[in-house]
């Protein structure tokens, strides 16, 4: 059985995730094998890109059915968090599910997307242990999730929006904890110890 | 609130950083990998590496080395230099780079911009342009600025945009290398003009040069490569001044 699996459903970076864990001492493998995955201690859901595309392709390998129903501790990065919601505004695309939530485009008078380093607060659950409030993690996003009672991080561009979210056994994050440097890592480490 | 960054740009050639003044008379300033782990913990946001190779036989070493750098980088990284294709970008990510950066080859074929939004997301292409002023207008130029075109700069960020750019990285050629600070109002003009993110390259000299594009020019990120190699300015003193200076910056 494989410790820690990343699901690779044939979308952009993935080895970002896969690197960050390495240096952490953890071989993680990469697959799209619906029996692998459910094997897995802990389970990445990375994802860079379009949800319409990235949809497709997790109906491709039939993940659709098996993600939602996963009982480990799962981590949605980015895409993947965005995907773990009901329905993204993105190509309008209905999603996972697994937060009863809506992806919607950014509505502010910044620039899109948002592109860099930005602070997280009011972090809650073991995933933010010995993470400072206020810390900078680096987020690249276009659309965005509101704050709600599944909310375990959140920031601020233009509005208030989620930066990360928690329901049971599924865990997500808007930012990109593998490029996030120490603080990124030190999340990273907190998921694999959930 | 989101932070200003602060990018050092490693030029490559055959697998090693180089710095030109005015893109010619290259010197080496080190190995890039190691480069790239020193920066990384000493505060850099974000790394561009700019392959002037470019030649197709030499692109592997490319490869490997963004591959290496990914192994130990744990900040976004973009990586440019010759890339013409769907391919070339597929094979850069599938190697780790964060983001991809598009310079001649859009130029020549804007709909190459299109085709890798679609098919990566706008997040990860960035559009590099090289300008200078031609009797007063600014011109895009392309390969390493050498060969002049008719195309305005500022017509030419709109389009990119429209086309699904995520991001621009603007050097212009008159400050690059001088280290007499950015372009802050053409800089300005690309911040009012576009809803992209704007990456000023070209001029850094001093740490006011720094505060002046961040204040003057409006830009996002600033990206500099000598000053930072040669050790000229150090990174985190220059966060530190921007800090004083109430530019929001990731300490």
């Amino acid at each position: 059985m494989s410790k820690v699996v990343i699901i690779d459903y044939g979308t952009g970076n993935i080895q970002s995730v896969r690197f960050a864990l390495e240096r952490l001492g953890v071989k993680a493998q990469l697959s799209n094998d619906y029996k692998i995955i459910g094997n897995a201690e802990k389970v990445i859901f990375p994802g860079v890109g379009e949800a319409g595309n990235a949809m497709t392709n997790i109906k491709k390998h039939g993940l659709e059915k098996i993600i939602p129903k996963l009982k480990q501790p799962v981590l949605g990065i980015c895409l993947g968090m965005q995907l773990m919601c009901s329905f993204s505004e993105e190509s309008s695309t209905s999603c996972l599910d697994i937060f009863p939530l809506e992806v919607k485009k950014f509505d502010v008078e910044l620039k899109i997307p948002q592109m860099g380093w930005n602070e997280i607060k009011n972090l809650q659950t073991g995933l933010f242990n010995n993470i400072d409030e206020q810390s900078f993690v680096y987020f690249a996003n276009s659309y965005s999730v509101e704050t709600s009672e599944y909310t375990i991080a959140e920031t601020e561009y233009g509005d208030k929006f989620s930066a990360a979210l928690n329901k049971d056994n599924f865990y997500a994050c808007q930012f990109h904890p593998e490029k996030s440097s120490d603080v990124g890592i030190q999340i990273l480490k907190n998921f694999l110890e959930l | 609130m989101l932070a200003k960054r602060i990018i050092p740009c490693l030029d490559i050639k055959d697998g090693r950083t180089v710095k030109g003044t005015k893109f010619v008379n290259l010197r080496d300033a080190g190995d890039p990998v190691e480069l790239a782990e020193y920066y990384s913990h000493n505060g850099a946001d974000e790394l561009v590496f700019l392959d002037i190779t470019a030649s197709k036989e030499k692109r592997k070493t490319l490869v490997e080395l963004v591959e290496k750098v990914a192994r130990k980088v744990s900040i976004p990284f973009t990586v440019g230099g010759g890339i013409t294709s769907v391919e070339d970008v597929s094979i850069l990510l599938k190697a780790g780079a964060d983001k991809v950066s598009v310079n001649s080859q859009a130029v020549r074929n804007p709909y190459l911009i299109n085709e890798l939004a679609d098919k990566f997301g706008n997040q990860c292409i960035v559009v590099a342009v090289d300008a200078k002023q031609i009797n007063g207008f600014w011109k895009v130029h392309l390969i390493g600025g050498k060969i002049p075109t008719n195309l305005d700069l500022f017509d030419w960020v709109k389009e990119a945009e429209k086309r699904g750019a995520g991001e621009i990285l603007f050097t212009s050629m008159d400050h690059d290398g001088t280290k007499k600070g950015f372009a802050n109002n053409a800089i300005l003009r690309i911040s009012e003009i576009s809803n992209l993110p704007i990456i000023a390259s070209g001029g850094a000299g001093s740490i006011q040069h720094f505060v002046d594009t961040f204040k003057l020019g409006k830009a996002d990120a600033a990206l500099a490569a000598s000053v930072f190699h040669f050790k000229e300015i150090d990174i985190i003193k220059l966060k530190q001044e921007l800090c004083k200076q109430n530019i929001r910056v990731r300490l």
